[in-house]
């Protein structure tokens, strides 16, 4: 039993290696980018617009609409990053209705770059928002005996991140794989359907979680603003 | 019983008792939160969408727990590196 996309291994030259998991992934990339490319190339603001279209719009104020709920005011600087997260997790995880696909979330590597890309967005947020020192400054709250504490909880939020997308999408590729060797005929199609709730609801939280993530960052460096402003 | 016998029946009794109490204690602790998410949503209908997407983010939270444990148990059957090690002498 393969235990991740990873082994199946179509080229290799040194260290260089191309596997399922990478030709997955860069094919899902093309075909969100072209996807994109194509609805969005006439866009138009009539009273009918075009079903694509609407759907995009939909999709797009919807993430806007959830950002803005978790409490970033202005969601149009964090879409780029948020929504790009919700919408390849997405598109990987609902793929799997496809038969002979693997999802490239099955794979650790895949997750763990997608929990690397949080890791760093969420100081670089910081830093945008309230300059270097106001970010630094957030890891001293509420005392300074705490900044190990903050330093250790983002470490462990990031493989928090990456091992619970990995673990939910391989247990359900797992399950189908070991109930086809059971009861191979009906079991497996109503795993598949649970394994497309879970998929979406691990791309849901994955994005919600760095929305919370981001926002914790921004929000206690205006916070020290403000209370610079008010102490001087 | 030799020294590889032993390592296996460790590896799977463990892997089986992971899973076990794993799966148990999450579950028990989603169970309560799911109910104190209903009926505070009984309570107050207007606050329905924060309480769900609280619940959402905790249950992930909760079970990212029982997803630590089986991704334990799946290392220790299938990927066990003390089990390697024997194998490869």
């Amino acid at each position: 039993m393969k235990l991740s996309p990873d082994e199946t291994v179509f080229w290799q030259h040194g260290f260089i290696t191309i596997n399922l998991t990478i030709v997955t992934t860069w094919a899902l990339m093309l075909i969100l980018i072209v996807g994109a490319r194509l609805i969005t190339r006439k866009l138009k603001t009539d009273n009918t617009i075009s079903r694509w279209q609407c759907i995009l719009e939909m999709i797009v104020t919807g993430i806007n609409k959830q950002i803005k709920d978790v409490g970033l005011d202005h969601p149009e600087q964090y879409i780029g990053f948020i929504g790009t997260l919700f919408l390849f997790i997405g598109t990987a995880n609902l793929c799997i209705i496809f038969p002979g696909y693997t999802p490239p979330t099955a794979s650790l590597s895949t997750t763990a770059a997608l929990a690397f890309c949080v890791f760093i967005a969420v100081p670089f947020f910081g830093i945008e928002k309230s300059g270097l020192g106001g970010y630094l400054k957030s890891y001293l709250k509420p005392t300074f005996i705490m900044l190990p504490f903050n330093l250790i909880s983002e470490i462990s939020r990031t493989l928090a991140l990456a091992v619970r997308l990995f673990g939910n999408i391989m247990s359900g590729g797992m399950i189908v794989a070991i109930l086809l060797s059971i009861s191979p005929f009906i079991f497996p199609v109503i795993m598949n359907a649970l394994g497309l709730l879970t998929g979406m609801v691990q791309a849901y939280i994955f994005s919600i979680l760095a929305t919370v993530y981001i926002t914790a960052a921004v929000h206690d460096a205006k916070t020290d603003k403000v209370k610079l402003l008010t102490t001087n | 019983m030799d020294s590889t016998t032993l390592i296996a029946v460790a590896s799977i009794v463990t892997a089986g008792l992971t899973t076990g109490i794993g799966c148990m204690m999450p579950a028990l602790g989603e169970g309560r939160s799911v109910a104190s998410a209903l009926s505070s949503i009984a309570q107050q209908p207007d606050a329905a969408p924060t309480i769900t997407r609280t619940l959402f983010v905790g249950l992930a939270m909760i079970e990212s727990t029982a997803i630590y444990c089986f991704v334990v148990s799946m290392i220790l059957i299938f990927a066990n590196p003390f089990w390697s090690h024997v194998i490869a002498k």
